[in-house]
């Protein structure tokens, strides 16, 4: 297009686009919508900021650089969970205060994602049964809310490379030998009480999927995760983890390693408010 | 005096009148670097959309090759400094409305990371869609050293989002790869 059939810039920032599309929806859909981009982006958040714990310690050079690379790329994909999350509400806040500044009971990530970081053999379980999770749920975003829609298209492409590797080590650790297979049993009947909790249900989870933001509920998606589940667990002799009642406290109630952990990645932000890089 | 008359009566009439275009810009925008790779340019790589050029302003569409890019406000900011001197308002809109695929860099891009030791991708080929990873990571890739293709994908995750690592078995090198997305 030429400035002759442009005579003016449409102004189409990414905030003002994400605020009238948030505008267009009913109130309900809408407060659903800051709950479920909420949950996304805390998931992400919390879960990259664990998986940074291993940077410089992780049990090989390569290894290092790859959950660096998967801790970078989660919590890029918070970033933009909390930039449209931002413009959902429009109340002031920008991303990093959306972040960085609440109370760590006001975070809403699932508990499976509470734990502390563990031995490799924890965070490679708890790691897999949340990106498998996290897979179902992006395969359940419609076209209600064009800005998710078209990033979750995007999110879904660079997750495909967490999946491969995560699924990786699932094998490697359960044919390695008696001591990593004994320690992921061990860590995957740990991880796995609690490996729903990322399909808690959601308030506004009716009126998501009647916008459209939803093409089926957590329970659905939390089916699909677990058929997901049988079929790479099941070949290599490995339990698949017991249904388990949820609870709307799934994603609340957190425990003292993620206050550590809230302790770790605030303390820039609360040493100076406001600060810019 | 004359040139003073002429120019009170605006641009001369016998000649195509040659207002700024979205080509300019991009043309423009094709000496912006890549902070990560600095022989490849952000037009090479496929990283700019939509432009728009007004009387109000220029407006450009940066894709971001990977959503937590830590080099994005670099980049947003090598764009407004490049395209400063038109003396309009520059608007840099981050946008996943295109999702940014490795099939976008263009075929003089691919051939700038081969000399700049990083083996361009494979092209996926996916369009909107999920790109075959098993397809597109499988078959060996060119060492862009010597030209050999008995490498071997050392590790997926590289020194950056979009890298991966890989071996040379006849130079015996290590090499970068730009990873299919």
């Amino acid at each position: 297009m030429t400035a002759d059939s442009a005579p003016t810039v449409t102004r189409r920032d990414p905030a003002s686009i994400a605020q009238g599309a948030a505008a267009a929806l009913n109130p309900s859909a809408r407060s659903g919508l800051a709950e479920l981009l909420l949950t996304m982006a805390d998931d992400e958040f919390v879960s990259g900021f664990t998986d940074s714990e291993w940077t410089g310690i992780a049990p090989i050079l390569e290894e290092d650089v790859a959950i660096s690379s998967i801790a970078q790329d989660e919590l890029g994909h918070a970033r933009a969970l909390y930039e449209l999350l931002a413009s959902v509400l429009d109340d002031g806040r920008d991303a990093d205060a959306i972040a960085y500044d609440r109370a760590p009971e006001e975070y809403r990530h699932a508990r499976l994602l509470d734990e502390p970081r563990g031995d490799w053999a924890d965070t490679i379980a708890r790691r897999f049964l949340y990106e498998l999770a996290d897979e179902a749920r992006l395969a359940s975003i419609g076209d209600g809310f064009a800005p998710l829609t078209e990033l979750v298209a995007k999110l879904r492409r660079e997750e495909r490379y967490h999946r491969m590797h995560l699924v990786t080590w699932i094998d490697r650790l359960a044919n390695g030998g008696e001591d990593s297979r004994t320690r992921l049993e061990r860590a995957l009947a740990a991880a796995g009480a609690d490996a729903a909790t990322v399909f808690t249900p959601l308030e506004g989870e009716s009126a998501l999927m009647q916008a459209g933001i939803l093409t089926r509920s957590m329970a659905h998606a939390e089916s699909a995760w677990r058929g997901d589940l049988t079929t790479i667990l099941v070949p290599l002799g490995l339990a698949v983890p017991p249904e388990a009642p949820l609870s709307s406290a799934g994603r609340a109630e957190h425990s003292d390693a993620f206050r550590w952990l809230w302790g770790q990645f605030t303390s820039v932000r609360r040493l100076d408010p406001g600060a810019v890089w | 005096m004359i040139e003073t008359a002429l120019s009170l009566r605006g641009p001369d009439p016998r000649k195509p009148s040659r207002r700024l275009g979205d080509e300019d810009i991009r043309a423009a925008l094709d000496s912006v670097p890549d902070p990560e790779i600095p022989g490849v340019s952000i037009v090479e790589l496929g990283m700019i959309g939509e432009i728009e050029v007004g009387a109000e302003g220029i407006r450009v569409e940066l894709l971001p090759t990977f959503v937590g890019c830590p080099a994005l406000e670099m980049i947003r900011e090598s764009i407004e400094a490049r395209l400063a001197s038109y003396g309009l308002p520059v608007a840099v809109n981050v946008s996943f409305a295109t999702p940014w695929s490795s099939d976008r860099i263009s075929p003089e891009g691919r051939e700038k990371l081969r000399a700049s030791g990083f083996a361009p991708p494979p092209p996926v080929q996916a369009g909107r869609g999920l790109p075959m990873l098993d397809v597109a990571l499988e078959p060996p890739m060119a060492c862009p050293y010597c030209g050999s293709f008995q490498t071997t994908l050392e590790s997926v995750f590289g020194p950056t989002q979009c890298r991966s690592i890989r071996h040379c078995e006849d130079c015996r090198q290590p090499f970068e790869s730009f990873k299919p997305v």
